[in-house]
């Protein structure tokens, strides 16, 4: 297993702190002159998306998480696990439920997302930043209200719920903002 | 930024102009008062006993190790031995693994020696030229003892109360270092300094911290109250010099050479063999008295453009050297 010394921290590196994987995000270099030198660290766990601040005695070393970001295109969902494949080789990979999280109400078949792997185990997943999801649930729409003043609730396949403007009907085209949840626009088919 | 843009300067033109003429009011300064300035190796076959300083080594094929130096220290002692008087250097200085907002591996240092001097007349000039280089800071210059200092910040004794007593603040006072096991007194009060006392100390003008505990002596002398005649200046957290009433006998650094390199073999430590041409100077007579400072001056240009990171105040920071 690789380990690391506070000499090569820097943003982004992947440890193991507790049992967890983690990532830095930031890394103070304090020292008295004369004195023993620290690192005051703050710390991602990738598991939970907790930050923590954590000291290390500079010089201390840590033990690396091999934890690595692949895309990787989404097939389905048999109620337990999302299944995902590797567009180069071909390899599938179920994700569970805490690794899924938010993003399986933005997933839609052929979808590609962002897995974090750690050990080979997908550890969350992202959904691409904007998807286009189509209306299943929605009150009528109002003919000619394109002002997108008010709004109402609209669910879309993958079940998730977004304000949408009057106009839009059942069955219409949405294009969604994952990060924000917010509707962008109406998407032609 | 990409890395097209690397081979940009990090500090502004104005803070180049700046740096230069500084430097020049250091010149001026020490001019005033009659030091000799001098020039010592940054590439030098002793290197650094402090065991808390990682050393740049490198090996030549003609000359053996030879050790980028982490401060000019051993070979102005010499020079002081050889009966130069009161001398001063700017000289670059090197420690590895040192980077941060405050630190650069490669930095500038302004360390003199006065001779005849004491730590409290030192404490007076090394404030004085700060005082000047930084114009915008106040005259108010507070002067505490180790002691004083984290009794006001933190409410302990660093020197009367228990290393248990200290570690139970410690992992108080700062959650983050509840991991670490902390047995060693001085690395606790190092933490304890650089995280909570340091921070206490205000930003608009001087912290002057004297009698160090003994086991922070480093080269100063132990006075009778057996504590440290060693001071440190801060401004703010930041710590801008660093200076002692010289220890001046062979004996003395003997022992302190040695400690060091025990305190290297208590953390698996490299060896560093004492610097045998000070021992052989010290041997023939002792240091002569005087007291001697060493002064960040990439840190003091920090503070007079009141820059938060020394990449600022540098051409190049190492990560555009």
């Amino acid at each position: 297993m690789t380990t690391y010394s506070t000499n090569e921290f820097k943003n982004g590196l992947k440890i193991m702190l507790d049992a967890d994987p983690c990532s830095i995000i930031e890394n103070e270099f304090v020292k008295p002159g004369k004195g023993q030198a620290f690192n005051r660290v703050k710390i991602r766990n990738l598991k939970t998306g907790r930050v923590v601040e954590r000291t290390f005695k500079s010089g201390d070393t840590v033990p690396g998480a091999d934890v690595v970001d692949a895309e990787m295109q989404y097939l389905y969902n048999d109620g337990e696990f999302w299944y995902f494949m590797s567009p180069e080789t071909f390899e599938q990979l179920g994700a569970d439920k805490t690794a899924v999280g938010d993003a399986a109400k933005w997933m839609k078949e052929q979808a590609i997302c962002l897995v974090t792997l750690w050990n080979g185990v997908p550890l969350s997943v992202e959904p691409p930043n904007h998807v286009i999801l189509k209306v299943t649930e929605t009150d009528p729409g109002v003919r000619g209200d394109t002002s997108g003043g008010g709004g109402k609730p609209a669910t879309l396949e993958t079940g998730a719920v977004v304000r949408v403007p009057l106009f839009i009907n059942i069955g219409d085209s949405l294009k969604v903002n994952t990060q924000t949840g917010e509707y962008i626009a109406r998407a032609k088919e | 930024m990409g890395l097209d843009e690397d081979w940009q300067p990090q500090a502004s033109l104005a803070t180049l102009r700046l740096r230069a003429s500084l430097l020049a009011q250091v010149r001026e300064f020490f001019g005033k008062r009659h030091f000799l300035e001098v020039e010592t190796p940054i590439l030098a076959h002793a290197g650094a006993a402090d065991a808390q300083l990682a050393q740049f080594a490198l090996n030549d094929p003609v000359h053996g190790p030879l050790f980028l130096q982490t401060s000019p220290e051993y070979a102005m002692k010499r020079l002081l031995l050889a009966g130069s008087g009161s001398i001063f250097q700017i000289t670059k200085a090197f420690r590895q693994g040192e980077v941060g907002g405050w630190h650069n591996p490669e930095f500038t240092l302004v360390e003199w020696y006065g001779l005849e001097y004491d730590h409290n007349r030192l404490i007076k000039e090394v404030c004085a030229l700060i005082l000047e280089l930084v114009p915008h800071l106040t005259m108010d210059t507070q002067i505490t003892s180790f002691r004083e200092a984290f009794k006001d910040a933190i409410g302990v004794d660093p020197i009367a109360d228990s290393t248990d007593a200290l570690r139970k603040t410690a992992h108080t006072l700062i959650p983050s270092a509840r991991a670490l096991t902390l047995d060693d007194r001085d690395e606790l009060l190092d933490l304890l300094m650089s995280q909570t006392v340091a921070p206490h100390f205000p930003c608009h003008h001087l912290t002057v911290v004297t009698d160090y505990p003994e086991s922070q002596a480093a080269l100063a002398r132990v006075n009778t109250r057996g504590l440290a005649d060693r001071f440190e200046v801060y401004c703010g957290a930041l710590e801008l010099a660093n200076g002692f009433y010289e220890a001046a006998t062979y004996a003395e650094y003997v022992r302190r050479f040695e400690g060091e390199n025990k305190k290297r073999q208590e953390r698996s430590l490299p060896f560093i063999p004492a610097d045998e041409r000070l021992l052989a100077a010290l041997k023939e007579s002792s240091l002569p008295d005087c007291a001697g400072v060493a002064m960040g001056f990439d840190r003091v240009l920090m503070l007079a453009i009141r820059a938060s990171h020394i990449r600022e105040t540098l051409a190049f920071a190492i990560d555009r050297a």
